[in-house]
């Protein structure tokens, strides 16, 4: 249990996928204007990591690993270098059918994330967080509680630069540096903050 | 000076040229900063995944281009991202194969060109509409606009922050006696993102915003 508790708080504050792995950062910038958005694309990317996380987990294990086809009689076949390939279709299908889903069963829902939903699954976060959860060698159980720990640090990223950026409004940027200059020295100030958390073990 | 006016105004020298300075991907167009900055902490690591990434982007956009009167408008990302992962696939490989430390080093992040928007985009806004040759070189531009960003980057992070160029140290051991040190910090995360924040903002006054 406290080795889930660590990968969780790991994965949200020391080694955020974003401010520590500079993963999603095109949606990152693009999207973190306004805080409603933010707000709605961080809820997508959770779900959607929560999901593919362990889903290309059973897919690795047992299709791609080398040695994974032993129970369909192929105990020497290694299918690993197929994982990227793999992983991205599984996420584009994962994203589609999720966004089936939503569809169906709360209309108020897909409303404030539909529009996110496709965007999504061209984030590198996600992919990313799939290929790092097969370098480090996760279990199932952990695979889930380290998807769903990205997506966690990843919103937290995003909702608190989207409300850095309302404030940076009504401040006096120097010529050149407005927009995307300021946004990137901020996203870096940031990442100081959170790295702050390093050393947090239970 | 005739010559180089006529040089500067072919399709392929613009197709080339752009995007390397004027409508550079990463400072101007912020697109594929995700797998950019985490490479950059050493010289090395960042050249070879700027090879890569040409590599990948270049062929990617010529095979699109070639094929583009018979790709269906409908399933047309999914080609492309069929192409672009099969050529990310071969690059991941071969550094496996040859330069497997530096494989080692780069980690997840040759696999994430994948993802990153600037191969989609420009197979996306530039392969589709125009003949193989000049998506190639379009290619390659951005490839090189791509890797000038990382290249300058990793240079200041791996000067500043462990005092060596290629993992040659190039500070003398005198300055060290003087009392300087290395800035830590720059090898650090944070440190990448509020140097691109500056790299923008000093193109921006070059080009005179």
């Amino acid at each position: 249990m406290n080795d889930l508790i660590n990968i969780f708080l790991n994965s949200v504050f020391v080694g955020n996928i974003l401010l520590a792995y500079f993963l999603g950062m095109c949606s990152f910038v693009a999207v973190s204007k306004n805080i409603d958005t933010a707000i709605g694309l961080g809820f997508a990317v959770v779900f959607v990591l929560t999901v593919t996380t362990p889903v290309n987990w059973l897919i690795y294990q047992f299709l791609l690993a080398p040695g994974a086809l032993a129970w369909a009689g192929l105990p020497d076949m290694d299918l690993s270098y197929l994982k990227l390939i793999m992983f991205i279709v599984v996420i584009a299908t994962m994203v589609q059918v999720i966004e089936m889903l939503i569809d169906q069963f709360s209309r108020a829902l897909y409303a404030s994330l539909g529009v996110f939903l496709p965007l999504i699954a061209v984030n590198c976060a996600i992919l990313g967080t799939s290929l790092f959860m097969v370098e480090r060698n996760h279990t199932f159980i952990e695979s889930a509680v380290f998807g769903f720990g990205s997506g966690v640090g990843w919103m937290l990223a995003i909702v608190s630069l989207a409300a850095i950026r309302m404030k940076l409004r009504y401040a006096n940027t120097p010529r050149g540096l407005e927009g995307y200059g300021i946004t990137m020295i901020v996203t870096g100030l940031m990442a100081m903050a959170f790295m702050l958390f390093s050393g947090i073990t239970l | 000076m005739v010559s180089k006016m006529k040089i500067r105004n072919t399709k392929i020298y613009k197709a080339f040229a752009n995007p390397v300075w004027g409508n550079n991907p990463i400072s101007i167009q912020m697109l594929g900063i995700c797998s950019a900055l985490a490479v950059t902490v050493q010289l090395k690591t960042a050249i070879v995944m700027s090879l890569s990434m040409t590599f990948v982007v270049a062929f990617s956009s010529m095979t699109v281009s070639l094929m583009r009167k018979i790709i269906p408008r409908n399933i047309r990302i999914l080609t492309e991202l069929a192409i672009i992962a099969t050529l990310v696939i071969l690059a991941d490989e071969f550094l496996r194969a040859y330069f497997y430390d530096i494989s080692k080093q780069l980690s997840i992040f040759v696999g994430l060109i994948i993802t990153n928007c600037i191969v989609m985009g420009r197979a996306e806004a530039f392969a589709l509409s125009n003949p193989p040759h000049l998506a190639f070189v379009d290619g390659l531009g951005n490839g090189a606009g791509y890797g000038g960003v990382l290249v300058t980057v990793a240079f200041i992070r791996e000067l500043l922050g462990s005092g060596k160029i290629f993992g040659f140290r190039v500070i003398p051991e005198s300055v060290y006696a003087a009392g300087y040190e290395d800035m830590g910090f720059m090898l650090l995360a944070p440190a990448a993102f509020i140097i691109i924040g500056l790299l923008v903002w000093l193109q921006k006054v070059l080009a005179g915003e």
